[in-house]
């Protein structure tokens, strides 16, 4: 009899657990954001994630559904648990977000927005308008596509 | 006849053989080794510089690298057994001197593919680097897809892995699944020849874990992979780099000490050699004068 209470005084608690949805782990997102040149974080613990994908931006929380998506020339912006934030801004790249809430934002170039000279984005920006006019064949119209919209997120994310 | 001939080729030989060298073949021997050694330590100090700097670059691109094999990892994409083309990237380089890197890849390369041919699938060989390729294309050259030259000279970039994967996904050969072959830095002086998965876009998309990652069409899934095979690339080139210099460091440096032994003994040999020339001459003299 004393073991019977006993078990089901064990039972009770695993119920509970197996009920609920978000367990306790994945409340925490590991968070990897590195270029091949540099490490920004290295499965740190945030609040949350601004990416810039082509399917659009959106946010990534601890728990969010699992996902594979392509980045785009953009702004990332990374929410820190004490509330601080730090923007970025990576030409492009690929972000994956797990089941066990881990995220890898890896990005072939990324700089800390500081880092970036406006004067200089848009002085590109406008040599590469230029460019397109008379672009010939079909990859140099394809880079300097490229190299516009690299320029004009630049620009749009100075100012 | 036949006694004249042999005669006339037997004198000369037995008298004139000497078993310890004359002083100018030791000085030749000597100034050679010399020289041998201020080469070698000379490459080591170059190969350490390099080491140091490649090692410090290895720390952001491990990172970088197990990022990119993350997904693999989690989502536990294993390749259907009944799959026929494969593909194996070996990473080495254009130079020598640096131990057994290239025949350490080579071989394994070689046990993979007699292997995968033994189970009847088919395999390609990716070279990256000139000495892999003089490896393999004497005994597997039917299996070798592409060669990449100009490799080791300079440190790797991300474009050097991207201009590879693009003649690698330009050439037509769809492969279901691959590995690449690199040699994984361990620490100064270890390194280990190491192998990790590649796989296709199919075999990604229709793997059972995959149901679970939201929101993924053929065209992303695409650049994803894509993107993610420039990424292991370039994890395995800074990988190889950096072995390949800590192994070159090694080789040199016991190259160095082996010669400064071999000059040890030498000098050793000069001297005995130089005094017996010196107490000949002594003798001669004297027993010249006591004749007298």
């Amino acid at each position: 009899m004393f073991a019977a209470r006993f078990l089901l005084r064990r039972a009770a608690p695993a119920l509970r657990h197996a009920r609920s949805y978000a367990d306790a782990p994945s409340a925490q997102m590991s968070f990897t954001f590195a270029s091949p040149t540099e490490v920004f974080f290295k499965e740190a613990s945030v609040k949350q994630i601004d990416v810039p994908t082509l399917t659009g931006a959106f946010g990534i929380l601890p728990a969010h559904v699992p996902t594979l998506q392509v980045l785009r020339p953009g702004v990332v912006t990374v929410f820190n648990d004490d509330g601080s934030s730090k923007k970025y801004f990576v030409s492009s790249g690929s972000v994956t977000v797990n089941a066990d809430s881990s995220v890898q934002l890896l990005a072939e170039e990324a700089f800390p927005l500081e880092s970036l000279d406006v004067a200089a984005a848009k002085a590109n920006l406008e040599k590469a308008q230029s460019e397109l006019v008379s672009a010939s064949d079909e990859a140099t119209r394809a880079e300097v596509l490229i190299s516009i919209e690299a320029n004009e997120a630049i620009v749009k994310a100075l100012e | 006849m036949f006694a004249r001939t042999s005669a006339a080729v037997f004198l000369p030989q037995c008298g004139q053989v000497r078993n310890m060298a004359t002083l100018k073949d030791i000085t030749i021997r000597l100034k050679s080794i010399k020289n041998i050694q201020k080469i070698t330590k000379s490459m080591k100090m170059v190969a350490a510089a390099k080491y140091s700097r490649a090692e410090r670059s290895l720390k952001p691109a491990r990172v970088y690298g197990t990022g990119a094999l993350a997904l693999y990892e989690k989502a536990e994409i294993k390749a259907p057994e009944d799959k026929n083309k494969h593909l194996i990237i070996g990473v080495s380089s254009d130079r020598g001197l640096c131990g057994a890197i290239h025949s350490s890849v080579a071989k394994a390369i070689k046990s993979e593919i007699g292997k995968l041919s033994g189970a009847g699938k088919e395999v390609m060989v990716v070279n990256i680097g000139d000495k892999l390729r003089a490896l393999l294309y004497r005994t597997h050259g039917k299996h070798i897809l592409l060669n990449c030259k100009e490799v080791g000279r300079k440190p790797p970039t991300f474009t050097d892995a991207s201009i590879i994967a693009t003649e690698l996904l330009n050439s037509g050969y769809e492969f279901d699944q691959g590995s690449i072959v690199y040699n994984r830095f361990r620490s100064v002086i270890s390194y280990k020849t190491d192998e990790k998965p590649l796989y296709s876009m199919d075999t990604v998309a229709s793997s059972e874990n995959m149901g679970i990652y939201d929101d993924i069409d053929a065209d992303v899934l695409r650049n994803y992979q894509e993107f993610a095979l420039v990424n292991i690339i370039y994890f395995g080139l800074k990988e190889s780099t950096t072995s390949e210099q800590s192994a070159r460091m090694t080789a040199m440096d016991s190259a160095s000490k082996n010669a400064s032994e071999m000059i040890d003994k030498l000098t050793l040999t000069f001297n005995r050699t130089r005094q017996a020339v010196i107490t000949k001459e002594l003798i001669e003299i004297i027993s010249g004068a006591a004749a007298l």
